[in-house]
């Protein structure tokens, strides 16, 4: 049966659709749609390999890194993984002398930090993507926009400088009365007001978290078509309604994702929450409280481990947290690539 | 009424989020720029007690530790983005991209610990190239990925004709398609750079400090972000202040590599990571 082939599309061909099934001319389809044979006779067939195989190698090195980091992970982590097993996981005990460990309270502390910091920084960060995208004057985003950039440019170091100087007083003398007054019937906000602890804590993973999941947000905002948009508009909705009905119902998934990406973020900071969260291995309510995450009692005892069974305990520790994130990660890049379907992402991670 | 209510929470939202940032800069300029004078940038850290003192050191290791990092990743993450946009467009490809995803989330202190078990005790000490081999790795997903959508950004008829004219792929690659690119991935670079210059936690058990000078790659280093961590905790009023001309220093050398790279990226459309 004869059928009309379609004629190639106009313009030039897009590099990222590899899969154009149209009869243009050999040349101007992808390198991988060339038949091979036509590639095997060009003079320049050994370069060509070469170059290839230089550059494949190094995306080789890349998946080598990160096996790497798995494999001296799980590794280093043996000795402690097989004296204690699961309940590493489940116990409080922290004892470099008697050999006995358990994880609990860094793993209670880097999620509760992580938590409270989601808490102050979604809303922030949704209002200003939202901001940015729909209400901001043309000629003010790219000045905007470039100031929540600078704030992920900061370092870990001089966030954590600021929190300890300048924040963590500030917390401590005008914030904390007031919570403690207020909000004191809680539990979440008793006990000594130090100024660093778990508040501290999450209140700088917030403002480090801000600009991940605004930027992300803006970009699955922009995903979704303007017809949408317009159609809402069309019906008779406020600017309001417009963006809740047809703007955030669509990108729901990839703002989903554009917090769990933030979350991640917030589980691997190290330096900033080691210098404000008051070091201590405790399970408490009180958010007023010292507590201690993964990342810093890593970054803490890790110099100064005695003995292989606290350096296999801390590599341990470095494996859960590895996990955490790379699950983390993972599930937030499933639900942006869904809305966002395969763009290349611009992330701040 | 709901709709200014909302619109009104928006632009208030945008507006607190601006107020870290000026409060960040602005106390790290008023506090560090009573010590900034010559002697901090030529004279290494005198002990507490004593006036002067500075952390030559550091800058000079900082700068020695990026520049051995960036041998190690710019040649590795231009070549992973080259595979990824000439070559990438399958399964593989995907594979890759992946990876380089996770080793982007991959906590810092994490890659330092691996940096540590490769490097440190195979050798038995803290070292310049261990530090260096952990912030490597770091710049390889950043520069790999901007370098891939950049080069995705090259129309597609400029490599016909280059193949037209009897080029071969990897000459065109290297010679035609690279160069066309070549402002968007500098800036991928710089971003790069921006990011690890901050890094502390990989330098911890890697770089691991130095109180005195130090160029060799076998030798451990201080580092700008390690000193102002270390003075940071110190229980004296001068590491504090100390602490803070380097906080300075660091946040003026990132604060004007994003600013001057990301408005050039903004004018050529590369949004790169950060």
């Amino acid at each position: 049966m004869y059928t009309v082939p379609k004629p190639p599309a106009a313009g030039a061909s897009q590099p990222a659709e590899a899969g154009s099934t149209t009869s243009t001319p050999a040349e101007s389809k992808p390198l991988a749609m060339i038949p091979k044979s036509r590639l095997r006779t060009k003079e320049s067939f050994f370069a060509d390999a070469a170059f290839r195989t230089v550059v494949a190698g190094c995306a080789l090195a890349l998946l080598v890194s990160v096996a790497l980091i798995f494999f001296e992970l799980v590794s280093q982590s043996h000795l402690s993984r097989s004296k204690f097993g699961f309940q590493f996981l489940i116990q409080s005990i922290w004892d470099p002398v008697a050999e006995d460990f358990g994880a609990l309270p860094f793993i209670y502390g880097t999620l509760v930090s992580s938590f409270v910091a989601l808490l102050i920084a979604v809303p922030l960060s949704l209002g200003t993507a939202l901001f940015l995208t729909e209400i901001c004057p043309r000629q003010i985003r790219a000045v905007l926009s470039l100031l929540v950039e600078l704030l992920a440019a900061i370092p870990s170091v001089i966030y954590g400088l600021w929190a300890i100087f300048v924040l963590a007083p500030f917390l401590r003398f005008y914030v904390q009365p007031f919570l403690a007054k207020y909000l004191g019937w809680t539990g979440l906000f008793t006990g000594p007001k130090y100024g660093w602890g778990m508040l501290a804590a999450g209140v700088i993973l917030a403002i480090m978290i801000l600009p991940i999941i605004s930027s992300i947000t803006r970009e699955v905002i922009r995903a979704v078509p303007r017809q949408q948009r317009e159609a809402a508009l069309a019906l008779g909705a406020t600017r309001w309604e417009m963006l809740r009905i047809s703007v955030l119902r669509n990108a729901r998934t990839g703002i989903l994702g554009a917090i769990i990406l933030g979350l991640g973020r917030a589980f691997g900071e190290t330096m900033a929450v080691t210098m404000v969260i008051g070091n201590r291995p405790q399970i408490v309510k009180s958010l007023f409280a010292p507590g201690y995450t993964l990342a810093s009692v890593i970054a803490n005892e890790f110099t100064e481990a005695v003995g292989d069974m606290h350096l296999s305990v801390l590599t341990e520790a470095a494996l859960i947290l590895f996990a955490i994130t790379l699950v983390v990660n993972a599930m937030a890049g499933l639900l942006v690539w869904s809305i966002t379907r395969g763009a290349p992402s611009r992330t701040l991670a | 009424m709901s709709n200014g209510i909302a619109l009104g929470a928006f632009t208030l939202a945008a507006l607190i989020v601006t107020v870290p940032l000026f409060l960040i800069l602005g106390t790290v300029v008023y506090r560090g720029l009573p010590a900034l004078n010559w002697s901090f940038f030529t004279q290494i850290p005198k002990p507490i007690g004593e006036t002067g003192g500075g952390m030559a050191n550091a800058i000079v290791g900082s700068l020695m530790l990026l520049g051995v990092a960036s041998a190690i990743g710019i040649p590795l993450g231009i070549g992973t983005g080259v595979f990824l946009a000439e070559y990438g467009r399958n399964k593989w490809g995907n594979v890759v991209r992946f990876t380089a995803d996770v080793l982007n989330g991959v906590p810092s202190i994490v890659i330092g610990m691996t940096a540590w078990a490769l490097v440190v005790v195979s050798q038995k000490h803290f070292s310049l190239l261990a530090g260096s081999v952990a912030l490597g790795i770091m710049m390889i997903p950043i520069i790999s990925r901007t370098t891939e959508e950049v080069l995705l950004l090259v129309p597609q008829p400029i490599r016909e004709a280059a193949w037209g004219l009897g080029i071969p792929h990897w000459r065109t690659t290297l010679s035609v398609v690279i160069p066309t690119a070549s402002s968007g991935i500098v800036t991928a670079i710089m971003l790069a750079f921006a990011r690890i210059a901050g890094e502390t936690a990989p330098l911890m058990f890697t770089a691991f400090g130095n109180a005195f000078w130090n160029i060799r790659l076998d030798q451990p280093t201080a580092a700008l972000p390690l000193q102002i961590y270390r003075y940071a905790l110190m229980p004296y009023e001068q590491a504090h202040q100390q602490a803070w001309t380097a906080a300075l220093i660091l946040i003026t050398i990132i604060m004007l590599t994003v600013i001057v790279f990301r408005w050039f990226a903004g004018r050529s459309a590369i949004k790169g990571a950060l």
